[in-house]
């Protein structure tokens, strides 16, 4: 369905743009119908990039983005309203995904005047019901209240729900759960669970290696815009091959194992340009790793 | 050794009181790690804040605070000042911008220690040393906070807090802002501080108990402003007492469990306004174990040896 094809960015810095700083290197990988693909990584490793690429609020610098072989950098118009019509993105932080000033359903009549105009208002209704039964939200509780009148978990759900109005086919969902509290983070969670499971592709992008192992099929590690590892999760999760994904593993907080407990020691990264590898190389059925050089960096 | 007894801080707003932290008593030993964990707006930082500086909004109402066997001020911001950094020091939930942008690390060290008629001088030879405890250089002191990373600036800030050896130290969300990597390295230093004797005491305050089960020897859950269950972490991990401390832990993903095989539930319903809580037991309606006696408040009482819960069913 989706195809990201040896995907560059190259970000313009410095007082008068006169140095590139590449934020994603080279980056390859798709996202098929019902699959959760989870895009791993630290600050800066370029994932949040990635989700912006694809939703076409940054432009890709090299290589390709194609949805159903169609490249999406060439999308104008009628049809760029129609890739919006498959493809929608849910961001960070709910709070500001709202107007304060006007009731939270309003996200809905805007999408209603843009998509929908033809609908009448008893088949709009029906289908805004779907939807928020679909994300399990009681519609007297959310519908006609005020962004602060709802919690964190409410807000990000019916922007999952606004989403599914459009009978979309992919999901990019950045950090998504991030910003809620541990009791209402994993509803959110087993929602995009449910929602894959009636074949919504999603790009599951985060910091939190737990949240990808739980949720996902696919797992990219990310680093520095490079992918460093990349598999079924199970494999990437069970036999980590690179340095950076064991590091990472390691540095996990675990309940009812502690860090000591025999599996490594911390690393300090100041950030200073380790070795990340090469390019990708298959070492067993669909389990990607970049290849090393004769010492390891990290 | 740190005594806290019925601590109550409320928050002034314009339509009434936030009871934020509404009567807390516990004790900290020497030489422990206590975590303070819970939800967003559930009163930990609040907590923590008090104890050092109670900023404007906030108004101490009654409860009594003891350090080292001295009674600490907390209502009278002037004359906390003779403890603030000696005795209690905090690492502030926005360390990484606590730094002043515009001074160079060493200057600012100065200025802060000469507020308490510390001439940097006389603990130069114990700052370089604990910079490089922490692997940072001296040459750190010569720049500025842009110059560094945000691990970077994190150490620094923990070197500084706690360059007067405190007897407390409280560090609030240190390491949420860090990336997993560095989070691991900074709280592994935190341990460090105690084990070498720079603090006696430590509260780390946090969300994330996976986290403080690494590092911490005693974890004290607050719900609603009110303490829920404090024990060993061991205990808390492995034989919660109180039904939130259960379903709390049983909603947290973790590596090895996954949605298709095992689905993890959260807790149903959200937390209590605290402008008005209910009376009784504030998680009585999330709660499934709720019965008639919920509706009269739980004592945050002893249900074992050195573990304590506020919860009718616990102590049973």
């Amino acid at each position: 369905m989706l195809e990201v094809d040896t995907c560059c960015k190259e970000y313009r810095v410095g007082a008068f743009g006169g140095r590139a700083l590449l934020a994603v290197r080279d980056v390859s990988f798709g996202v098929q119908p019902g699959e959760v693909v989870s895009l791993i990584g630290e600050s800066g490793s370029g994932k949040s990039t990635i989700g912006r690429m694809i939703l076409r609020l940054a432009r890709v610098t090299r290589g390709t983005i194609t949805f159903d072989g169609v490249d999406i950098a060439q999308l104008q118009g009628r049809r760029l309203k129609q890739y919006y019509g498959d493809v929608q993105g849910v961001f960070q932080d709910p709070f500001s995904s709202y107007n304060p000033i006007f009731k939270a359903d309003r996200v809905f009549t805007m999408l209603r005047s843009e998509y929908f105009s033809g609908l009448g208002a008893s088949e709009w209704d029906a289908k805004l019901e779907n939807a928020l039964d679909a994300v399990s939200l009681d519609p007297g509780a959310v519908l006609g209240k005020y962004p602060h009148q709802l919690s964190g978990g409410q807000l990000q759900r019916l922007l999952v729900a606004r989403a599914l109005l459009l009978d979309i086919r992919l999901l990019v969902a950045d950090e998504i759960i991030s910003m809620l509290d541990a009791s209402t983070r994993i509803d959110v969670l087993n929602l995009l669970g449910d929602l894959k499971s009636r074949g919504l592709g999603i790009l599951f992008i985060t910091h939190d290696l737990s949240l990808g192992h739980y949720i996902s099929d696919t797992t990219m590690i990310l680093r520095r815009g490079r992918v460093v590892e990349r598999g079924p999760t199970q494999v990437v999760f069970g036999n980590p091959l690179h340095p950076y994904t064991r590091t990472l593993l390691a540095s996990v907080p675990k309940l009812h194992a502690r860090w000591g407990d025999g599996n490594g020691g911390a690393r300090r990264d100041d950030g200073e340009d380790a070795a990340d590898g090469g390019p990708l190389v298959e070492v067993e059925d669909g389990h990607f790793v970049a290849s090393l050089p004769p010492e390891p960096g990290t | 050794m740190l005594r806290v007894d019925g601590l109550a801080v409320y928050y002034q707003s314009l339509r009434g009181d936030v009871k934020a932290v509404d009567g807390a008593t516990f004790e900290i030993a020497d030489g422990e790690i206590m975590g303070l964990a819970g939800e967003s707006g559930c009163g930990k930082s609040t907590l923590g804040k008090s104890l050092v500086r109670m900023d404007a909004r906030m108004r101490y109402v009654g409860g009594s605070v003891e350090l080292d066997g001295r009674t600490l001020p907390i209502w009278d911001d002037a004359k906390m000042n003779a403890f603030r950094f000696k005795e209690i020091s905090i690492i502030p939930q926005y360390a990484l911008s606590a730094l002043n942008p515009t001074r160079k690390i060493g200057h600012m060290a100065e200025e802060l220690l000469s507020s308490r008629d510390v001439h940097l001088d006389r603990v130069l030879p114990e700052l370089r040393r604990r910079l490089d405890l922490v692997g940072l250089s001296e040459s750190v002191l010569e720049r500025f906070p842009i110059e560094l990373s945000g691990g970077m600036k994190q150490r620094v800030v923990m070197v500084l807090s706690s360059l007067l050896d405190p007897s407390l130290l409280i560090a609030d969300e240190v390491t949420s802002a860090l990336d997993v990597s560095t989070q691991r390295a900074v709280s592994e230093l935190l341990v460090e501080f105690r084990d070498r004797g720079f603090v006696k005491s430590m509260i780390v305050i946090t969300h994330d108990l996976s986290f403080l089960y690494q590092i911490a020897d005693t974890i004290l859950v607050m719900y609603a402003g009110k303490l829920a269950e404090k024990a060993a972490s061991d205990t808390i991990v492995d034989a919660p007492a109180h039904p939130y401390t259960r379903m709390l832990l049983s909603s947290l993903p973790e590596v090895g469990v996954r949605f298709a095989e095992r689905r993890l539930t959260g807790i149903p319903g959200r937390p209590p306004s605290l402008l008005d809580p209910p009376g009784g037991c504030r998680f009585r309606a999330r709660c499934p174990l709720a019965f008639d006696r919920c509706g009269e408040e739980p004592p945050f009482a002893e249900v074992a040896p050195v573990h304590s819960a506020a919860c009718w069913k616990a102590a049973a």
